[in-house]
């Protein structure tokens, strides 16, 4: 699987998704300036974590004006697989890739903990290799993680299966403590109406290495692998 | 062109922070007056913050050289450590106490951004941070101000510039309540003949500065940190230097672009003094000189004279000589990351720091005079022991009132509960903790950070510390606990300790109980970093940290002279956590072979969080005992025999259990703890003596005596590792309490949380 894994100015999950795609799941991956074009015969693109342009505007807004975003937008409306985790998410709703927008936490501070997460819709490229109802230990890392849509917009992600991953406990409850930012329903990731597009608060690539603690994550790359090799 | 200057008098002198005789030295080695940019320069240079000129002396008689040491203690901007492999690593800790106590989010924030600036000038990439902080009593609204502000400081730069926070310690005592320390550790990796060094020393090469546009922020800035705090701070405000991480993080992968690129010939960062600190330092280590031309420096505000562009304390900036041929190389890097590159200057051969501005000479100064090791002043301080050590160490434990089993149970569920002891989550949530995926084990379950080596079977174990009770109540026996502990602390991790970097946090060192503090405190680091073979690599002196008082004086904090420990984990087999694992497994004290229980309560948390009291001496320590116990401990981690270690300190044996049970997944434990005759339930509890660490293991009784005899230190063995996550302790003839996992959990999770109003 060939794997772009996007560097602004600011990304600072760049190397964490690269040695995951590299020398974890032995992706072909390789980084990409955001100044430079994306590679042809791409097969994912991975919109890292960190803070681009320092995030002192809104998360991701400035971002997407990158060059190298219209790109990612083709590559995607070609139904090429995007990833975004954390300030890629963030990006990947600026650029209109996914609807809604992320908000300061509530609690207004920081948070980087462990944090489980449960499937919701195990039938995108990015979940295939879960059951819907898995949970998953994935960390968080942000101060503006809180999803936000307009009641219409969550409605219908929720009845097209696009909100795939939600904040739960340990035992898979969707409870308002929980929630460790106030998102909306609770939900921490989701996928665009054709499902090749997936945005995420969590790291997946923070947890694929027992060493560090759990391989929760792995689910997504491996999925990622399993959705190349039936396409 | 030149700007209308201030004449000099003796007023502007004093107002520089230099005293009559030092602007004698002054006018006699110029031979003349000097201008007002120089008197800044000389000003700044001499101040204690980039002088060292009431430590330096001192310093010396710390133990500098080791085998695994690359560069000596103060040679470049950090040390440097071999850790095999063909890497090194450079690490050091740096104080900002009082920009934190005026402004605390910008002041803790650059303290983090300045100290990464030191360790990736040198071409090694920042994998982990630490830090130390100290604050007055939680009850008071301006220091629950002073944490949060400190905390989101830490976390806004930290997060951001994308280094993990690992590890570190927070410590509330009254008598950091108007002078709070915030001390920040980095620690980079290097390959072995990569690095780059702070040295000028290519006559004619180009001199650039890069990163950041020059401001007014941060003038005098080092100048406002070797003067004590005073009610008129808040005024100095404007002191404070205001950080930019993004530009930081732009700034590290330029520099380390450029480094990698061979287009830099010597590089310093610019932290306390701003271009005047990098220019001279990088001239007299290059034994060379420079010529500045100001106007060429990119200003961030108009109308900024030669004087405040030499002073400027403007964040996120480096001093750059490049190697001739390869400056378009060097721009092209700063231009690709959108920084500034612009040439300012060259390396000349006459000694002379010459600044001109639109071609006129406003300063010539010789480097040489003006730099620590060089001419810039060297002084030895009076020292008095200081009169309250004759009450303290007159304290008599049999004045307090004794605990029964019943009593020792609600003194260790409140001790759980003192701030000082209980759960920092509420403060390291706030940080990212994983960022770059090689924290091994982060804040919270162990006694030290471990932090994964990419591409080797190794990592570093690290940690900060220092307990300024014991050392303001026995400065030299505290200065020995710190390095001891840190040390232990890597060694429970799994690491064996390597070398130390330190910050030295004390009061105004023209007083000569302050002074005596230090250099007994100082004295005693030397004889521990000796034992333990963890020699000095440098580090940084805080002096004047001192809270004002209503009458006009000033207190001094505990005198603080903060451990950052950096230790090798040689395989990660190795890597060991203090939380219980498993039910059944046997639970082991060991200690040195001679110890024996005393009503030994002396600087104690439970005298302080209980009785209110900071006195008695500072708790039991031989080092050569601890040696032993640290060797001991680590033969048999390597040997695989320990499931989970803990030293004993704040809270005493009763603690460290309570503690090993809450960092597990859900375990307790039986022992039996039978005092002796005459020992008191409270100090066999609670007491703090050293050299002290808790174990698990599968071993029976009879094969951990077997793996220990000759060795100087035993085995005793407690009790059991246990299911439902309570703690049992039997005291004997004193009876035996039950504190049940809620029990403990409530006070140790919720005491900061509370305090803060999250809960």
């Amino acid at each position: 699987m060939t794997a772009a894994v996007l560097v602004f100015p600011g990304s600072n999950c760049d190397h964490d998704a690269y040695h995951a795609a590299k020398h974890v799941f032995g992706m072909d991956a390789r980084f990409v300036w955001h100044k430079d074009p994306l590679p042809e015969g791409l097969d994912l693109v991975i919109v890292p974590g960190g803070f681009s342009y320092g995030d002192y505007l809104r998360t991701g807004a400035i971002a997407r004006f990158s060059p190298v975003m219209q790109d990612v937008v083709r590559f995607a409306h070609d139904g090429g697989l995007v990833l975004g985790v954390c300030n890629g998410f963030q990006i990947l709703c600026e650029a209109g890739l996914l609807p809604g927008a992320l908000l300061r936490n509530r609690g207004l501070r920081f948070r980087c903990k462990s944090q489980h997460v449960r499937v919701e819709n195990a039938g995108t490229p990015f979940t295939n290799a879960c059951t819907v109802g898995d949970v998953l230990d994935l960390p968080i890392a942000h101060s503006d993680g809180a999803y936000y849509a307009d009641e219409a917009t969550l409605d219908r992600l929720e009845a097209n299966g696009q909100v795939v991953l939600r904040y739960v406990d340990a035992s898979g409850q969707a409870t308002a403590a929980a929630n460790p930012n106030g998102a909306s329903r609770g939900i921490a990731g989701i996928v665009n109406e054709r499902g090749n597009v997936l945005g995420m608060m969590p790291h997946p690539e923070r947890h694929v290495e027992a060493l560090l603690g759990s391989t929760d994550g792995a689910a997504i790359f491996r999925s990622l692998l399993a959705a190349e090799a039936t396409a | 062109m030149r700007p209308t200057e201030p004449e000099i008098t003796p007023e502007l002198v004093r107002t520089h922070g230099l005293t009559d005789e030092e602007y004698g030295w002054i006018v006699e080695r110029l031979g003349r007056v000097p201008t007002f940019v120089e008197l800044g320069i000389y000003s700044v240079m001499w101040s204690e913050h980039c002088s060292y000129k009431n430590s330096i002396a001192v310093l010396k008689t710390l133990p500098r050289e080791g085998p695994a040491l690359l560069v000596g203690a103060g040679e470049e901007n950090a040390g440097l450590v071999d850790i095999g492999g063909g890497l090194a690593c450079a690490f050091k800790i740096e104080s900002h106490n009082h920009p934190s106590a005026v402004e605390p989010y910008q002041g803790a924030a650059t303290g983090v951004g300045g100290i990464q600036r030191d360790i990736f000038t040198m071409g090694a990439r920042p994998i982990a941070s630490l830090n130390s902080l100290r604050f007055g009593d939680l009850s008071n609204p301006k220091v629950r101000w002073l944490l949060d502000g400190v905390v989101r400081g830490i976390g806004g730069y930290g997060n951001s510039f994308g280094v993990p926070t690992v590890a570190g310690e927070v410590m509330f005592d009254p008598a950091y309540e108007g002078n709070p320390l915030v001390n920040a550790m980095s620690v980079g990796i290097v390959k072995v003949g990569e690095t780059a060094s702070a040295t000028a020393d290519v006559p004619g090469a180009s001199v650039y500065i890069v990163g950041a546009a020059t401001g007014r922020d941060g003038i005098h800035g080092a100048t406002f940190a070797s003067e004590e705090l005073t009610e008129e701070n808040e005024a100095k405000r404007p002191n404070v230097q205001v950080g930019d991480p993004f530009t930081e993080k732009l700034l590290l992968e330029a520099t380390l672009e450029a480094i990698a690129a061979g287009v830099v010939a010597g590089i310093q960062d610019m932290g306390a003094a701003g271009i005047t600190c990098s220019s001279c330092e990088m001239s007299a280590k290059g034994e060379s000189g420079m010529e500045l031309d100001l106007e060429h420096v990119p200003a961030r505000e108009s109308g900024m004279t030669p004087y405040e562009l030499m002073l400027s304390e403007s964040q996120e900036r480096m001093l750059i000589v490049a190697v001739p041929g390869r400056e378009a190389d060097l721009e092209a890097v700063f231009g690709k990351w959108d920084l500034h590159a612009a040439r300012i200057g060259r390396v000349t051969t006459d000694g002379f720091v010459r600044v001109r501005w639109h071609g006129e000479e406003v300063a010539a100064v010789p480097a040489e005079h003006l730099v620590l090791g060089g001419g810039a002043p060297v002084y030895h301080r009076d020292t008095q022991r200081p009169a309250y050590l004759d009450e303290t160490t007159a304290f008599d434990v049999r004045g307090l009132p004794e605990i029964d089993a019943a009593g020792a149970k609600a003194a260790l569920v409140a001790l759980l509960g003192s701030p000082n002891i209980a759960s920092k989550r509420w403060v390291f949530e706030q940080y990212d903790t994983m960022v770059r995926t090689n924290t091994v084990v982060g804040p919270g379950p162990s006694d030290a950070a471990v932090v994964r080596i990419k591409g080797t079977d190794r990592a570093l174990a690290m940690k900060t510390d220092c307990n300024g009770r014991y050392v303001y109540l026995n400065p030299r026996k505290g200065g020995r606990i710190a390095v001891a502990e840190a040390a232990r602390n890597v060694v429970c991790a799994g690491g064996q300790p390597l070398a130390v970097t330190n910050c030295l946090n004390f009061g105004n060192p023209y007083k000569p109980e302050v002074y005596y503090t230090f250099k007994e405190a100082v004295g005693g680091m030397g004889d521990a970093c000796r034992v333990l073979e963890t020699p000095v690599t440098g580090g940084n002196v805080s002096f004047y940290n001192e809270s004002p008082r209503e009458d006009g004086t000033s207190r001094a904090v505990f005198p603080t002279p903060t451990i950052g420990m950096l230790g090798l984990v040689e395989s990660l087999e190795h890597v060991t956590t203090a939380g219980f694992k498993a039910a059944g497994e046997s639970v082991y004290l060991i200690t040195p072979i001679g110890w024996v229980h005393k009503n030994d309560l002396g600087g104690s948390e439970y005298l302080s969080h209980r009785h209110g009291l900071t006195t008695g001496d500072a708790p039991h320590l031989n080092l050569y005992e601890e040696r032993a116990v640290q060797k001991m401990l680590l033969d048999l981690i390597r040997a695989g025999h320990v499931t989970a270690a803990h030293d004993v300190s704040d809270g005493g044996l009763g603690v460290c259990l309570a503690e090993m049970a809450l960092f597990s997944d859900g375990l307790g434990a039986d022992v039996a703890l039978a005092p002796h005759d005459h020992l008191r339930v409270d100090a066999l509890l609670f007491g703090e003596a050293q050299s002290r660490i808790v174990f698990t293991s599968r071993l029976s009784e009879d094969e951990a005596e077997a793996l220990v005899e000759g060795r100087s230190v035993k085995v005793l063995r407690l009790g059991t590792v246990t299911d439902g996550g309570a703690l049992r302790v039997d005291l004997g003839a004193y009876g035996s309490f039950e504190a049940s996992r809620s029990e403990m959990a409530e006070p140790y999770d919720t005491a900061i949380p509370k305090a803060m109003g999250a809960v």
